[in-house]
């Protein structure tokens, strides 16, 4: 018998309708893998779970008996804990004050030893190893999802959902992950788990529940599906490939990276990249692969080492610095770092071209304009204005604007930090492809990934670091498997 | 239509300025008197267009209004007619009447200004000279107008508020940054008081030169201007918060200001030193010209040239400036050291308004500048903000502050009105965002 039941949820916003006749079942200690591209409506559907939204229709069958849940604080009361992408962790607070935060007694004061025990059971429970007393801006991003896991269990969920709760995470902190998930799952607890790492949903779900455009397009059972099958039910179309084929010939040594060295985060570290090759970098998270290609692009200074830009050794202090050199950087966060959310498409393609369109300081802006237009035809970019705010784009089409305006930079070097991180399955063969464009213009790629099969998919070489080393390289990857790049990483 | 729609979410406060607008102008309604060179030509008209002709009597004060009728009325009639000018008071009038009577050359024609017509002598006309019945008497209409449209009241309001919407526009430039100057309102103190020490202390006091002026009054923004760049370095380079390092400007501009005054106003300067603040030039205080001035330049500065772009790329996503080779540093450091500057010229154009430098100018006016700025639209998060908007929000503050005024409220009920108006000017403003 089904823990929650959902029947014909229909959810909409102005100008979208989120939710369509969405129905779903979810069984006693089952794992639900729910998958979809971006604006599938799975956020919109773990939202009307939490409480958040309330459903313009459908009914909410949960334990047997329908109910509607008004608010957060209900769904948390009956046992439904939802655990968001983003933390909801206060930095500044114990552990103790964390799990305990908003289940204060009435006057404020924290509980007495009875919930403190239950609390250290729950962490003994998920292999935690930290204390209550800790802060936790001393915790790592999988300790503290780990203490957001904790804080609903001390409330005896039922259901638990987790949105892309992988996210941040790599290697082992996953497998930790995935353990603990499992253990409670045998333990009665029922798990709604959205993802977009297939590879996650395949050794973790039961069942698999896809969504497309706010419908329900199919539920299986994991065995019955391919990974190419669950690709072409949520793009709604079929794949040919996961990866285009590599064109490019490698030609000249474009950058040369000599015993660079940073701090105690990067040792000593060499290799190079010549022109039209994709040099992938795979790692850890916190191996050091994005300190490593911040020093390239002059994000921070290097204590040590040189960088050799066509044969020249290039000074660079400072992002300025590495632009000069042709050195474009695409930085792993878009909306934190990549990128200014509350501006318009021209503005964000603009900022670092505003020195080559201007004179005397004044800013050609229609020449701007029409140039960013010709991106959008070359890139097939999707806005409807120039002046549309950028963050009202999808992840692709915001990567693309990213790429439009490095290329107009006319620089030589990409570095992409985690290219596709948060963009749809059918967005990122498209942003392949324009990186194979780029390969055949005679551009060079250094990309760090967290995701192997794209490393392995669209890379001319990878190399391997690890605690801030560089610990291998593979220059021919015919025969190289995931495992073998994991065995270095570890 | 569409750029119509842009016009609604950017300016969308322009609604607000005109709903106070139209407020004050119905609350100031009231009967509107026609004095002074208006009322002579309109009286000169009213008796070509009667087609009487002959001897004509005006009868006015001796104001200088009245001077200006009699001017005006003479100039615009016709050589046909034979004026007789009594302005000596009802006594004087009665004298010329009754010698026109004994004479039989009575007029044809009496005419007075409004003042005048209220005469007892003029109210009971027919009793006192059953003879005259036959005379038009003519005087000005009174018609019905609001006391804030006045065209001399609209000015008052530019010029009033042209210091603060001064101020404002360094201020508007740091917030989009992301940063706070609470420095301002003490250095248009500083800057008062050192311009005019300058003019008492060493150019010569009321004997000073133009030129000596003009030059004390760029030491004065020149000085104000590097304080506002030590505050940019300050913050940058040594990373300490603008509200931190701006604060103590405060407290060291403010001290300095009382040290070189001594505590106390200083007054000898010369007669024309109150042009600046005063003088007009086609009707409109020079004040108000140099404030349209300084927002053209600083639009053009915000919205067409690259420290602009610079400026909002900063205080919407520094990380993202930072990487995309924007010099942050330097950029923050000139916005602070142009709040500088324009705080000076605030403190001089003040200087020059009440003829006097005083270490009291300018207490709390950075919390009205502050007012103007988040009225105007600007975010206190930084990256988003206009300069018209800016405009418009201080142009608010002096509406409000004008119109009530006007209506006779007073000065310590008004703060309390200012504060509320200013809240309500901000949620309208967030609904209407939102929405």
């Amino acid at each position: 018998m089904s823990i929650l039941e959902l029947k014909s949820i229909e959810k909409s916003f102005p100008g979208v309708k989120a939710l369509d006749k969405v129905s779903l079942e979810l069984e006693r200690g089952e794992i639900l893998g729910l998958i979809g591209e971006n604006g599938a409506g799975k956020s919109t559907l773990i939202k009307v779970l939490a409480g958040v939204h309330k459903p313009d229709s459908g009914r909410i069958i949960y334990g047997g008996t329908e109910i509607s849940i008004p608010n957060p604080s209900f769904a948390k009361k009956h046992g439904i804990g939802i655990i968001y992408q983003e933390l909801n962790i206060i930095p500044g607070l114990t552990v103790q004050d964390n799990l305990f935060l908003g289940s204060e007694s009435g006057l404020g004061l924290i509980k007495g030893e009875n919930e403190k025990n239950k609390a250290l059971e729950i962490l003994d429970t998920l292999g935690a190893n930290f204390k209550l007393s800790q802060y936790c801006r001393e915790l790592s991003i999988a300790q503290q999802q780990l203490v957001e896991i904790a804080k609903s269990l001390l409330i005896d969920i039922n259901v638990l959902v987790m949105d892309e709760p992988t996210a941040s995470l790599t290697g082992h902190d996953v497998e930790h992950l995935f353990k603990v998930i499992k253990k409670l799952v045998s333990e009665g607890l029922s798990v709604i788990y959205v993802s977009h790492k297939l590879e996650e949903i395949e050794e973790l779900a039961d069942r698999v529940f896809i969504m497309r455009d706010g419908k329900h397009i199919s539920t299986k059972d994991k065995n019955d599906f391919t990974r190419n099958q669950m690709i072409e039910e949520m793009v709604g179309r079929k794949l040919e490939s996961e990866f285009p084929d590599s064109v490019s010939e490698p030609g000249e040594t474009l950058l040369k990276v000599e015993h660079l060295s940073y701090k105690k985060i990067i040792s000593d570290v060499s290799f190079l990249v010549k022109r039209g090759e994709i040099v992938g970098l795979a790692g850890l998270v916190g191996a050091g692969r994005t300190e490593l290609v911040r020093l390239i692009a002059g994000a921070e200074e290097p204590t040590g080492g040189s960088i050799e830009i066509n044969g020249k050794v290039a000074v660079i202090k400072c992002p300025a610095d590495a632009m000069k050199e042709g050195i474009g950087h695409i930085p792993e966060d878009r909306k934190d770092q990549g990128l200014i959310i509350e501006q318009s498409v021209l503005e964000n393609f603009s900022l670092i071209n505003l020195r080559s369109h201007s004179s005397y300081g004044w800013v050609w802006n229609t020449k701007l304009e029409k140039k960013l237009g010709d991106y959008k035809k070359q890139l097939s970019i999707k806005y409807s204005s120039s002046l549309q705010k950028i963050k009202n784009l999808s992840g692709g089409n915001q990567q693309k604007v990213v790429i439009a305006k490095w290329l107009e930079r006319s620089c030589d070097l990409f570095i992409f930090d985690e290219p596709t991180r948060g963009i749809d399955v059918g967005a990122k063969y498209e942003i392949y492809e324009l990186m194979m464009m780029l390969l055949q213009k005679g551009k060079s790629i250094l990309m760090v990934s967290s995701e192997l099969p794209e490393l392995l998919g669209i890379s001319n070489r990878i190399i391997v670091m690890k605690e801030g080393h560089l610990v291998g390289q593979f220059d021919d990857l015919t025969d190289v498997s995931q495992e073998d790049i994991m065995q270095l990483c570890f | 239509m569409s750029s119509w729609k842009v016009l609604l979410s950017d300016y969308g406060i322009i609604f607000i300025l005109m709903g106070l607008i139209i407020f004050f102008s119905v609350l100031t309604i009231e009967k509107q008197n026609i004095i002074g060179a208006a009322a002579g030509i309109f009286l000169a008209k009213e008796v070509t267009q009667s087609g009487k002709q002959g001897k004509i009597l005006l009868v006015t004060s001796e104001s200088l209004d009245d001077q200006d009728l009699i001017e005006a009325f003479k100039a615009n009639l016709g050589s046909q007619y034979q004026i007789i000018v009594v302005d000596k008071g009802p006594p004087a009038t009665r004298n010329q009447i009754e010698r026109d009577i004994e004479s039989g050359d009575v007029p044809k024609m009496i005419v007075t200004s409004t003042k005048v017509s209220r005469w007892l002598l003029f109210q009971d006309f027919s009793n006192h000279f059953p003879e005259l019945s036959v005379v038009s008497m003519i005087n000005p209409q009174s018609s019905k107008g609001s006391n804030f449209l006045k065209r001399e009241n609209l000015l008052n309001v530019a010029d009033q508020i042209a210091v603060i919407a001064i101020m404002a526009i360094g201020m508007t430039m740091v917030i989009i940054t992301g940063g706070i100057d609470l420095s301002v309102g003490s250095l248009v103190a500083f800057s008062a008081v050192l311009i005019t020490k300058l003019i008492q202390g060493y150019f010569g006091a009321e004997a000073a030169t133009e030129f000596e002026m003009v030059l004390a009054g760029l030491i004065a923004v020149v000085m104000c201007g590097l304080i506002g760049l030590l505050s940019g370095l300050l913050s940058t380079y040594f990373r300490i918060p603008p509200f931190i390092v701006t604060l103590s400007m405060m407290l060291i501009a403010s001290g300095l200001a009382y040290t070189i005054s001594e505590g106390q106003s200083i007054y000898h300067v010369p007669d024309n030193f109150v042009w600046l603040g005063r003088g007009r030039i086609g009707g409109i205080p020079v004040s108000v010209i140099i404030m349209i001035i300084l927002y053209v330049i600083a639009n053009i500065l915000m919205t067409k040239m690259v420290f602009g772009r610079y400026v909002y790329a900063i205080g919407g996503n520094k990380v993202a400036a930072r990487l995309s080779g924007i010099p942050i540093n330097k950029i923050v450091t000139i916005v602070f050291t142009i709040s500088g500057l324009l705080a000076g010229v605030g403190g001089i154009i003040l200087a020059s308004q009440l003829n006097s430098g005083s270490p009291t100018y300018g207490l709390a006016y950075e919390l009205s500048v502050i007012a103007a700025v988040v009225i105007g639209g600007t975010s206190l998060m930084g990256g988003e903000g206009k300069i018209w908007g800016t405009l418009i929000g201080a142009f608010i503050i002096g509406v409000i502050q004008n119109g009530m005024n006007l209506i006779g409220i007073e000065s310590y009920t008004q703060k309390v009105i200012l504060g509320i108006l200013i809240l309500i000017a901000l949620i309208v403003e967030k609904a209407r965002k939102r929405s």
